[in-house]
């Protein structure tokens, strides 16, 4: 059986064609898990129901809700009215549809709830070789674990509902190939936005990214999840990693992997997915993780982006820039470093995991957040919270005067009114920093969860090398 | 899905180059169960103002409501991936956009909903952003954009997908008609 070279991407591809593309046609693909939340899949049940179609795989879809759900306490557990009556009809909605049409939901009030790109990898639904899919841009989170998983719209959410199966192209592949370790104070959260400074938000359009190389395996899950999480804002549509045993080790003993001898034949399959030596990228990138330093946004793209100690470029001539810098309230040539914040908000897909919560109490513990800061913690699922309480990291958080809510998507796009101010320097942990997407006029500087406690700590934007001594 | 074969109409140009779908419409518009009237919220942001409409932004003009062609900088439709994006722009009476390049989600998703994306050269795009209001004509069958100059500029768009287009036929119909082959692909595969 002599073949070709092949890279993780086609080999999954490979196992998933149930049609095989065509110059006229692209590939039936089949799909394994489905992941479904409130806000991107009221219409495409709609649509089944309009056209008798039932749910073709219900138990490879599960739902939960997350976007537009309230994480204040009171309104999930105290019988407190939903604040936000439109998510409150949401969320009825998908409990409604989940029932109709037998598909598994993890509901307001299951333990088991959470951010949906949290929780896939967290029960051992997200497995590597799986193809994966969710009405999400940021299911390129899954590809940590050796999966090809990509975000899907509404339309597509109808398909994979009725047919278990989408219509795709197969697309290139992007090697990024990472040299060399992480620095001490440097986090997953500076790689992959120092990796979109580099390659730009559209560098990775019509690409699935294989993040590779040594500066990859050193890190943990958590952190592969971080570095996935953003390939969307280099524009592409999915991000993966090579399982190794640091991923064998992260899924053993999960609620939904096999169990026993179909345990031994998972590894058995999912040690031949890595990229072939020699396998043919479409493009290559090469990074150094050792250059990366502590980064920060500061214009309405995830690629507006330098090191903390760095100062805002200019660009003569783009009117687009200036806008942007303009909407920020910054001017070119300044620094970014000192730049007082109003909020800081540790939480979302990106970076709502236990090993961020740690990472920002490391930083928290024994300190308070500066007088005027308000700062949420809201954890990337109810496992992730429970697990923090269990350590006392809430008793961090809460001594230094943060919040501490119950999970969800909250003020990483404010659909459920956990929102910035208008005028606000907000910096936040989680992945966009586009005009108004943690509020009307809102401005937001992505950044770690160690330079978000760091800069908490002080009000003022930090390098977290200072406090934390390195 | 509406047919589409031609379209001849003035443009509306929106030059900023990464467009997001949280710019086309906000978050707090999503919590809606339906796929109606998003068109009165596009562009929200930039549209209005604590006082209501703000008439410096184009979208409010007159002229725009008669115009199905929307001109945009480079890597329109980037960030989210919610479909609410071309609904809103198909509500709001929009049937086509012309970029240089359109991120990835956006585009399946307009393919999906008979909103017709356009990549053209950067030159091309350039001469567009500068004639706003250019009356220009799309002739999908022969995927070709038609300035006012009489320049004929060809896309690229794969032949399915203009099929699906042309003929106003959505893709769940032809996925069902596979539905002997993933049933064998289902019983073919390892378990667990």
């Amino acid at each position: 059986m002599a073949s070709a070279p092949r890279t993780l991407l086609q080999k999954i591809w490979d196992q998933h064609e149930v049609v095989a593309e065509t110059a006229e046609t692209p590939a039936v693909l089949y799909i394994d898990l489905h992941l479904i939340h409130e806000v991107t899949s009221p219409q495409a049940f709609a649509v089944l129901g309009e056209r008798g179609l039932g749910v073709r795989r219900p138990e490879l879809t599960l739902a939960t809700m997350d976007h537009s759900t309230p994480t204040r306490t009171e309104q999930i557990f105290g019988g407190a009215p939903i604040s936000i009556e439109s998510a409150a009809q949401q969320i009825r909605q998908l409990e409604r549809n989940c029932a109709r049409f037998g598909v598994e939901l993890l509901g307001l009030r299951s333990a088991q709830r959470g951010i949906v790109h949290v929780i896939g990898p967290e029960l051992g639904a997200t497995q590597p070789g799986k193809t994966i899919v969710c009405g999400d841009s940021h299911t390129s989170t899954h590809g940590a674990l050796g999966a090809l998983a990509f975000g899907i719209g509404t339309t597509e959410v109808g398909h994979v509902l009725a047919t278990q199966s989408l219509l795709q192209r197969k697309p290139k592949s992007l090697a990024i190939n990472v040299t060399d370790r992480l620095q001490p104070g440097v986090t997953a959260k500076d790689l992959i936005l120092w990796i979109i400074s580099r390659i730009g938000v559209s560098g990775g359009t019509g690409h699935v990214i294989e993040y590779r190389g040594p500066g990859i395996s050193a890190l943990d899950m958590d952190e592969r999840m971080t570095v996935c999480n953003m390939s969307i804002e280099a524009g592409a549509r999915a991000g993966m990693i090579a399982p190794d045993e640091t991923t064998y080790a992260y899924l053993a003993g999960r609620p939904r992997v096999p169990q026993g001898r179909q345990w031994e034949e998972a590894l058995t399959r999912w040690r031949a997915l890595p990229s072939d030596a020699g396998a043919r990228f479409d493009r290559e990138v090469a990074i150094d993780a050792a250059a990366v330093e502590p980064m920060i946004t500061y214009g309405t793209n995830p690629g507006m982006v330098i090191p903390i100690n760095g100062a805002i470029p200019a660009r003569a001539g783009d009117a687009a820039f200036d806008q942007a810098l303009a909407y920020m309230g910054f001017e070119a040539g300044t620094q970014l470093k000192d730049k007082s914040v109003d909020v800081v908000f540790l939480g979302s897909c990106t970076n709502g995991r236990l090993s961020d919560l740690r990472a920002a109490a490391s930083v928290l513990r024994g300190r308070r957040i500066a007088p005027g800061v308000q700062m949420l913690v809201v954890p990337g699922s109810q496992a992730v919270k429970r697990e923090a309480e269990a350590e006392g990291l809430h008793e961090v958080f809460l001594d230094a005067g943060a919040q501490w809510r119950e999970s969800g998507c909250s003020m990483c796009l404010g659909m459920n009114g956990d929102l910035v101010g208008k005028g606000e320097y907000s910096l936040s942990t989680s992945n966009r920093n586009f005009e108004g997407r943690q509020g009307v006029g809102a401005r937001t500087l992505l950044a770690s969860p160690l330079t978000a406690a760091a800069s908490a700590v002080r009000g003022r934007v930090t390098d977290p090398r200072e406090i934390l001594g390195h | 899905m509406q047919p589409i074969r031609t379209l001849r109409s003035r443009t509306v140009v929106l030059g900023a180059a990464n467009i997001d779908t949280d710019q086309i419409i906000p978050a707090r518009f999503l919590t809606t169960t339906t796929r109606d009237g998003l068109g009165q919220h596009l562009f929200a942001d930039w549209r209005y103002d604590a006082d209501g409409p703000r008439h410096d932004f184009i979208l409010n003009g007159v002229d725009a409501r008669n115009c199905s062609i929307l001109v945009a900088g480079r890597n329109f439709g980037c960030g989210s991936s919610r479909e609410h994006a071309p609904w809103a722009l198909l509500d709001y009476g929009f049937r086509a956009v012309i970029s240089t390049e359109i991120a990835d989600i956006f585009r399946s998703n307009a393919l999906k909903n008979g909103l017709l994306p356009v990549v053209v050269d950067a030159a091309t795009s350039q001469w567009l952003i500068e004639h706003p209001g250019a009356e220009v004509s799309i002739d999908l069958p022969a995927s070709t954009l038609t300035l006012p100059t009489g320049a004929a500029i060809s896309f690229v768009l794969e032949p399915f997908a203009r099929n699906l287009l042309v003929n106003g036929i959505d893709e769940l119909g032809f996925l069902i008609e596979h539905d002997a082959e993933i049933t064998a692909f289902e019983h073919g595969r390892p378990q667990g």
